[in-house]
């Protein structure tokens, strides 16, 4: 059977728009619990590691340029780059790495 | 409050600039996997605008390319948005107790993981209207950059495009290693997050899972042992909450 694009968008943004707003809906107090306070603590930095390690290494053919940003972007934040100075370093290594190699 | 307001509508307009940068070159690939499946500019650039997500995207029009069913759309889409759950969860506590539903409606629409990541490092409570200006930034080059992907394609060098795929990495590492600086257990956390992250990616059958549903598990073991056997102490609580 032929679907409509339309009802596949709809349900794509109708699934992950319920995940999104439920809880920030439903929970309108304060938890209290210190092993959920200390999980949601930790949520954020571990979820990004995740996603930084090893998907950074597939950015260009080979994983050595990956892995140059990788480390340079991890010095440079360790000393307080900031957002968008280590995201540009980061590009940079990435950038230079390919040209070189080439 | 309304300068209160203002000054953090503006601060994540200017936040959002680095996300929008990597936003840009990332949803321009994701336009051109929208072109292979067969969605028109329009299309893409409307899922774009209601989706807000990348792997759930990227999924998404695979999907389509399948021409599977409506059922499965809605399984992938859940396995691969289930960790906006825990962003929601996270952000509610964040959110100072009184703010409103269609606030609340609509934090949650723009939440994504670079809008959560940067709303996670405001100290204390957080106003809504940052998440709005960092969202309006950023996800403006998100629709753009869809629709551009599916209209010219690959007009971009490869070079190019690798160099600002990492851009959105650069960003999680300036959101991760800071507070990995000031706090051992999360420098330790992080640390474990990405070996077992590599693992995940080549061990047998783990590997064949989708990149949402590892990205959920790993968040839940590791962020779970570490609340188990580090659990932060109240005193901190009570310097944040000010």
């Amino acid at each position: 059977m032929e679907h409509n694009v339309y009802v596949y968008i709809l349900i794509m943004f109708g699934v992950a728009y319920l995940l999104r707003t439920l809880p920030l809906t439903l929970i309108r107090g304060e938890i209290k619990n210190r092993r959920i306070k200390s999980f949601l603590y930790y949520v954020p930095y571990v979820t990004l590691a995740v996603m930084t390690f090893p998907a950074i290494l597939y950015a260009s053919a080979s994983p050595i340029p990956g892995l140059v940003a990788l480390l340079i972007g991890m010095v440079v934040a360790w000393k307080g780059g900031g957002l968008f100075p280590t995201a540009i370093v980061c590009a940079l290594a990435v950038f230079l790495v390919d040209f070189i190699a080439k | 409050m309304k300068e209160q307001n203002r000054y953090w509508f503006k601060k994540g307009l200017k936040d959002g600039v680095p996300i929008a940068a990597g936003y840009f070159a990332v949803s321009f690939a994701l336009g051109i996997t929208a072109k292979n499946a067969g969605l028109t500019a329009f299309q893409a650039t409307l899922a774009s605008l209601l989706c807000n997500a990348s792997a759930g995207e990227y999924a998404g029009f695979a999907v389509i390319a399948e021409n599977a069913s409506y059922v499965t759309m809605a399984l992938v889409t859940a396995i691969i948005s289930a960790r906006y759950m825990l962003m929601s969860i996270a952000l509610s506590q964040k959110l100072p107790q009184q703010v409103g539903l269609g606030h609340r409606l609509l934090v949650g629409f723009w939440i994504t993981d670079e809008i959560f990541g940067a709303s996670s490092t405001v100290p204390g409570k957080l106003n809504p209207r940052y998440n709005y200006g960092l969202a309006i930034c950023s996800l403006t080059f998100w629709a753009l950059g869809t629709c551009l992907g599916v209209v010219v394609g690959n007009i971009l060098p490869g070079n190019i495009v690798n160099a600002l795929s990492v851009l959105l990495y650069g960003m999680f590492l300036a959101i991760i290693m800071p507070e990995s600086r000031k706090n051992k257990v999360v420098l330790g956390l992080v640390i474990i997050s990405m070996l077992m992250s590599l693992a995940f990616a080549y061990l047998p059958w783990i590997k064949t899972l989708s990149e949402g549903t590892r990205i959920i598990i790993l968040t839940v073991l590791i962020a779970g042992a570490g609340a188990i056997f580090f659990p932060i102490p109240d005193e901190d609580e009570k310097v944040e909450d000010n």
